[in-house]
């Protein structure tokens, strides 16, 4: 499974005063197994293309190529393009309905059309993967549950369909710190359980510098850059210029640099910030 | 499609339609649409027709976009045509069985019609030309002296003021909404009238959530603020009436004239 986006371009409100360029010639690859994030600043266009990717919005021009089959295409059925890409909208938690925190995972398996034992089974088991206890939570109204745990049962109604592609946009936004990480490392478990193609939109760069294996740049529409976090987040100047900053960590070691402290450049997490800066510190006693 | 819906939206622009005095649209709005009603004629039509056009084409708002907000109306004007056009005895044009269709239903039919597209238009115009703010403002200054019988004109213009404000949040609300349950295979377009129906619950209930919710925000952010009610409350911008006012006045007399004529002569 690999996910291939071509020269995509759309516009919002082609023919109105309001028209809008949304997205302007944007093309990347995903390959199996792979974590991308996507970063930019807000109204860059990222959204867009998230719906773009699950067939919710049509590009004006350019390709989407899933697996081998360009989603594009008229007469691509659109449950098949759903089945193979689970989309989390940000905030998903505002789209739960049902009686139970069971019956509103279970909508997206049921809109399938799948039997009723499996059904079951996949709210079970996607419950279970976003890390709460399916015995405890099955019959509670999710409308009672806590910011996180509602977070959760949001992201398993989309888990539950068992996508090839999981995409969320902004998984962790408005929740407090504990809860940030919890889903974090939620996400990271899915993606390595299901071992398929995860799309994470963040705004935090350390997020996307720690988890992700490619990173692509969008702003105002345009493809700033793309490539692995060492290499997006190497061009500074760059990120700068669209209102991007670096990870925490990397910015430190930068200020350290220009103050001419001599260790590696770009260092993107903690553990090797704290072994260069110590063998710094080695070098410079002797 | 849900963002095809203009009835009650505002339509930013400088006009001179624009920028008359509040109260004056609304009373030309409502003599607008008592002379609809007063009009038994093709002709009276034809002239509300010709100056709603003026006022159209004065304003700068494109034609496209306010025919474009019938189209949530379209469903109850064919109602109205079928109805009128087969319930109404007369000369018989057409017959198939009990269905009959009679030169007077087809003239009642026709005639309904054009009011009801007239008076739709007509009073979308107030609202695209004017901003919600400005709208209830005059609203509360036209109900002001009905203060002294009990009518509560700050708080109805108040009311108002929030809910054409949330108009826009709700729509963009129910767009989302509607694209996250379509993500988890939600099917909004096919299947029978009950299935669709019911599939209106998966958006309905997280809109009412997300309307509780803003509800409760707003006021909360407008206790945090001291509102307490229209008493003593000063504005910003006293509204006065201007030149371009009473030349308004002056060509709504007019019109009033012409269609009252009109109407006794024909």
């Amino acid at each position: 499974m690999s996910i291939r986006v071509e020269n995509l371009v759309h516009i919002y409100d082609k023919g109105m005063p309001t028209e809008q360029l949304a997205l302007d010639n944007i093309s990347f690859t995903a390959d199996d197994g792979q974590m991308i994030g996507i970063i930019g600043h807000t109204g860059s266009g990222k959204s867009t293309l998230l719906q773009h990717l699950n067939g919710l919005l049509k590009p004006e021009s350019g390709r989407i190529i899933i697996g081998d089959t360009d989603i594009t295409q008229p007469g691509v059925s659109m449950v098949q393009i759903r089945k193979k890409i689970g989309l989390v909208f940000q905030y998903p938690e505002y789209q739960l309905f049902e009686e139970t925190a069971a019956k509103d995972v279970a909508f997206g398996p049921k809109n399938l059309g799948l039997s009723e034992e499996e059904i079951n089974e996949r709210v079970r088991e996607a419950i279970e993967l976003v890390g709460l206890d399916y015995e405890e939570i099955k019959d509670r109204s999710p409308f009672e549950l806590s910011g996180g745990q509602k977070r959760r049962v949001a992201i398993a109604g989309v888990v539950a369909m068992r996508p090839e592609v999981l995409i969320l946009d902004e998984p962790t936004a408005g929740l407090d710190p504990k809860a940030h990480r919890d889903v974090l490392t939620m996400v990271e478990e899915v993606h390595r359980r299901t071992g398929n193609i995860t799309i994470l939109v963040s705004h935090n760069m350390a997020d996307i510098a720690r988890l992700c294996d490619k990173v692509v740049v969008i702003d105002s529409g345009k493809l700033v850059t793309a490539g692995t976090p060492y290499e997006v987040f190497s061009k500074k100047e760059e990120l700068r210029n669209v209102g991007l900053e670096l990870p925490p960590v990397t910015q430190f070691t930068e200020t350290l640099r220009e103050k001419g402290i001599d260790i590696e450049d770009t260092i993107l997490d903690t553990d090797k910030a704290a072994q260069q800066i110590a063998a710094y510190l080695q070098r410079k006693a002797k | 499609m849900i963002r095809d819906i203009t009835i009650g939206q505002y339509f930013p622009g400088n006009s001179v339609i624009h920028r008359l005095d509040p109260r004056v649209k609304i009373i030309a709005t409502l003599l607008f649409i008592i002379e609809l009603f007063i009009v038994d004629n093709f002709l009276g039509f034809a002239v509300a027709g010709v100056c709603l056009g003026i006022v159209i084409a004065v304003s700068g708002v494109p034609l496209g976009y306010i025919v474009r907000g019938l189209k949530p109306i379209i469903i109850i004007l064919l109602f109205t045509f079928t109805l009128n056009m087969f319930m109404i005895d007369g000369h018989i044009l057409w017959q198939w069985g009990f269905l009959k269709i009679t030169t007077e239903g087809l003239r009642t039919a026709v005639f309904m019609a054009i009011r009801l597209i007239l008076l739709i238009i007509g009073s979308s115009m107030l609202t695209l030309c004017t901003r919600p703010l400005s709208l209830t403002d005059g609203i509360e200054r036209l109900l002001s002296p009905f203060k002294i019988i009990g009518v509560p004109a700050h708080e109805i213009a108040m009311m108002m003021t929030i809910a054409l404000r949330f108009i826009p949040t709700l729509l963009e609300e129910t767009d989302k909404i509607m694209k996250a349950q379509q993500a988890r295979g939600a099917d909004f377009e096919t299947g029978s009238l009950i299935h669709r129906a019911k599939s209106l619950i998966p958006i309905l209930v997280p809109l009412f959530v997300s309307a509780f919710r803003i509800a409760q925000d707003l006021a909360m952010a407008m206790e945090a603020r001291c509102y307490r009610g229209g008493e003593q409350r000063t504005r910003m911008h006293e509204m006065k009436l201007k030149g371009r006012d009473y030349v308004a006045f002056l060509l709504l007399a007019l019109f009033l004239a012409v269609i009252i004529i009109e109407s006794i002569l024909f």
